[in-house]
């Protein structure tokens, strides 16, 4: 079995959960067919088992270093990613009019998998690049597209996003970085950055900084904040990298995981002249990056989920082969050991997992798939509607797997025991690497508050219902589904509680204790969602099995014993969370800082 | 100069495999196939004659089911110019193939034929040489390097002494060995390209080669599990194990 992929996972959230049939039917998706979209699964799954997988541990224990002048890093990086640029993964997901290969996002977001689930680290600059390439081509002029997005697609020059400073992390008002005009046309940057991922390496022929600072004399707080393109090397007039643009390097952070791709604190303007180059309007800079923040945020959710899927693949390996023990009613000393996948506390070790990871996934697919149908849909009503949709299912995108996937991680080292928590074996890497997840990119807290304070309320609700209809759908295929209506029921009392909830919150004219538990809130929030893509993915399996293939039905079977895991195990959580955050507890809110520690 | 490269369908390297319960065989189901490694290498090589303007036309072939189609869409994808798949379901035996892989020789003229020494499947090791004999054509087995020129080509062989480097007269047959190249990656580009590159299906009938299998399969087993080993305390004792235990001295 693959370490970094289960194909038939992907091809039944394509086919059969999904309708990727369908959407190629349309628009430019008609170049592909089932067979070039498997070519290119089969590629990416190539290239990843063989260029990216191999050197995961190494790398993570030989973390980039820097001398003072220059990073240096293990050679695999540079020619993982060259062959990665080679065969055009970088512009894998870009239109065909500007060079790419206008590749479906959920395409997309199965290859993307693959070499983050294979080497996170290295995966990263990719990520990077891709997101900072995509803000480019929304948001700037024809000049500055022509200049860098070519080079990006081809990974000749990698990118980055500039966001947070030492003092300025999840509250970007407070930035200080500072664009000044100058006659050239061009602006003058000065100040710092911190936990610039990507922000230095020597890979890449030059490196395209998106870069926050506010402009002199603009509004103040967020409403000044301009984004600029700042790159590493000033850029000669026939596109051939030129001299440095003083963007210096002051360190690199030691992170617990995701260890590979440089992180760093970037100095601006400090030895000399930075030149930046404002991308659109002054001051609209926040509104631009938040656009594409929402790509990012699936992004991260993807990597939380792939990380997850890697402690789960390995682990499941391990427990087949591992031999400890005998079953708790075998008394007989001299009766042979079992494999450890027997024990009924294994089984749910990885049934936790297989739950988390697989719900995960179904959630980042539909995602993607509203992506899809966003860029074929012609109609603007029908648009606004996938983009609703889209808004209020970002945040529980971003921050379910990030939790509850790390969870995953957890019981994959359990699986393990002893050797899982060595560095010898992947899973504890793979625990470190996914952590990350809740903090960047918006962190957990930030989530339930964009949820509970803005997306469910947005347009009057509107996004909330329409996801409710969504959901409703899937509780109408159920209630007749044999076997799922049991199910059915409980979503919809989940459902519902969670309604309730919304409601009493909205009646809260105090702010502060309405959001006082918003996280808590978007981690129910967050099960219901996934409980409803496990009863899809039932009844998508219960089909499977009536009509399928007989060398499929284990794996059909698979999909309805973890629908009912979910429901048995974890969505009668969510009742507790609705009545304790519908009721506005207000301990943490009030709990003193003094009284922590009596001083 | 036209090079015919043929490409087996096999289950993936890193497939772990399992044999069947009735020991009929191994279980494909739901298995991940791949292109044979070494046809891979011998795809490479084809491509390298042809960027190196030495060869005019590639061309893939491959005995398998209809799936192998993807195999030969891989071979286009890195280069080949266009595919043949001669279709069956059956088992096909290295004799059968080589029959085959004449008959299409004939057909197609290549003045070259590379294909993989053996495939990782049932690992035989026999069609190149088996072609090589009905064709009456020069051989040049597990190849890790070639040089084509003057009509001729240098085969450097990979023996159990070492090296050996012999000189074929066209047209030849060159079996490749793992050291012969690095196959590259195809791209994405050249993934849709390939789609369009042409790819001829045929049956075996359409061939009148008799490929009826020459060998029964009584049954398929999992090798044996290697058993522990032990320590010895001295040389004596290891040297009066191998003579009264293991019988090897």
């Amino acid at each position: 079995m693959s370490l970094i992929v289960n194909r038939r996972d992907i091809d039944f959230l394509f086919y059969e959960v999904g309708d990727l049939d369908e959407i190629l039917r349309n628009g430019s998706y008609t170049e592909f067919d089932r067979g070039s979209i498997d070519a290119v699964l089969d590629l990416a799954q190539n290239m990843a088992e063989r260029a990216f997988l191999p050197f995961a541990g190494a790398l993570d224990a030989n973390e980039p270093a820097f001398d003072g002048e220059k990073v240096s890093m293990m050679p695999q990086v540079g020619e993982a990613l060259y062959a990665f640029a080679e065969a055009g993964f970088f512009a894998a997901g870009f239109d065909q009019e500007i060079g790419g290969l206008g590749l479906p996002s959920v395409v997309c977001q199965a290859v993307q998998g693959m070499f983050a689930c294979a080497n996170l680290s290295v995966a990263g600059y990719s990520f990077l690049t891709v997101a900072a390439a995509n803000l480019l081509n929304e948001c700037g002029d024809a000049e500055q597209k022509a200049m860098f997005l070519p080079k990006m697609l081809e990974g000749k020059w990698f990118g980055t996003m500039c966001l947070s400073e030492p003092q300025a992390g999840s509250s970007l008002s407070d930035i200080k970085t500072m664009a000044t005009p100058t006659d050239d046309g061009h602006y003058r940057i000065t100040g710092s950055k911190m936990w610039i991922s990507g922000g230095e390496q020597e890979i890449s022929e030059n490196i395209v900084h998106m870069v926050l600072a506010k402009i002199p004399g603009g509004p103040p707080g967020v409403k000044g904040i301009s984004l600029f393109i700042v790159p590493k090397y000033r850029v000669n007039l026939d596109g051939s990298v030129g001299e440095k643009n003083n963007v210096s390097l002051i360190g690199l952070n030691h992170k617990m995981g995701y260890r590979g791709t440089t992180n760093c604190a970037l100095n601006f303007g400090e030895a000399g002249e930075c030149r930046g180059y404002l991308v659109g309007e002054p001051h609209q800079g926040l509104k631009y990056m938040f656009n594409m923040m929402n790509e990012a945020r699936l992004a991260v959710g993807a990597g939380a989920t792939m990380s997850a899927l890697g402690g789960y693949l390995y682990s499941l390996q391990y427990a087949r082969e591992r031999l400890q023990g005998r079953h708790p009613g075998d008394k007989d000393p001299a009766s042979p050991q079992i494999a450890i996948i027997e024990h009924a506390d294994v089984k749910r070790l990885l049934m936790t997992q297989k739950a988390y990871v697989e719900g995960a996934l179904a959630l980042l697919y539909y995602c993607a798939t509203l992506v899809d149908r966003q860029r074929l849909s012609t109609d603007d009503d029908e648009r606004w509607e996938l983009k609703l949709l889209l808004d209020i299912l970002t945040p529980v995108a971003k921050s379910w797997p990030s939790e509850f996937c790390l969870e995953a991680n957890k019981h994959a080292i359990q699986v393990l025991g002893g050797y899982g928590y060595t560095r010898d074996y992947p899973v504890e890497r793979h625990y470190r690497d996914n952590r990350i997840n809740a903090i960047h990119e918006g962190t957990h807290g930030i989530q339930g508050l964009d949820l509970l304070g803005r997306k469910v309320r947005i347009h009057d609700g509107a996004a909330l219902k329409l996801l409710t209809a969504e959901i409703e759908k899937t509780l109408a295929a159920a209630s007749t589904t044999v076997g799922r209506e049991g199910e059915a029921r409980t979503l919809k009392e989940a459902l519902d509680q969670c309604h309730s909830t919304i409601m009493r919150i909205s009646q809260c004219s105090d702010v502060n204790r309405a959001l006082a538990n918003a996280t808590p809130f978007l981690d129910a929030f967050g099960h219901v969602v996934i409980g409803w893509m496990w009863l899809r993915l039932a009844i998508a399996a219960i089909n499977g099995l009536e009509s399928g293939k007989e060398a499929d039905k284990d794996f059909y079977r698979g999909k309805i014993a973890a629908c009912r895991f979910f429901f048995n195990y974890e969505l009668p959580k969510t009742e507790h969370v609705f009545r304790l955050v519908g009721s506005l507890d207000d301990t943490c809110l009030t709990v003193t800082p003094e009284s922590f520690i009596g001083e | 100069m036209k090079i015919l490269v043929p490409v087996k369908r096999v289950i993936d390297y890193n497939v772990k495999v399992r044999v069947k319960s009735d020991q009929s065989g191994v279980d494909l189901a739901n298995v991940k196939m791949s292109m044979n490694p070494f046809d891979e290498i011998a795809v490479e090589e084809a491509v390298r004659l042809k960027e190196a303007g030495t060869a005019e036309e590639i061309v893939a072939v491959s005995i398998g089911p209809e799936k192998a189609q993807d195999q030969l869409r891989q071979a286009l994808a890195m280069g080949a110019d266009r595919a043949i798949l001669i279709k069956t379901e059956e088992t096909v035996e290295p004799l059968a193939v080589a029959k085959l892989l004449k008959k299409v020789v004939e057909e197609e003229s290549p003045e070259l034929v590379i294909l993989g020494k053996q495939a990782i499947d049932d690992d035989s090791n026999q069609t190149g040489q088996m072609l090589a004999a009905l064709l009456g054509w020069a051989q040049g087995t597990f190849a890790s390097k070639v040089n084509l020129a003057d009509g001729k080509i240098d085969v450097t062989r990979e023996i159990d002494g070492g090296l050996q480097t012999v000189s074929l007269k066209l047209p030849a047959i060159v079996t490749t060995d793992l050291r012969l190249n690095e196959p590259r990656y195809a791209s994405l580009p050249n993934i849709m390209k390939a789609k369009k590159k042409p790819l001829d299906v045929k049956e075996i009938g359409d061939y009148g080669v008799d490929v009826a299998p020459r060998l029964e399969t009584l049954k398929v087993t999992e090798p044996p599990k290697r058993e522990a080993g032990v320590k010895v305390e001295s040389v004596a004792e290891l040297v009066d194990k191998l003579k009264n235990e293991a019988g090897v001295l």
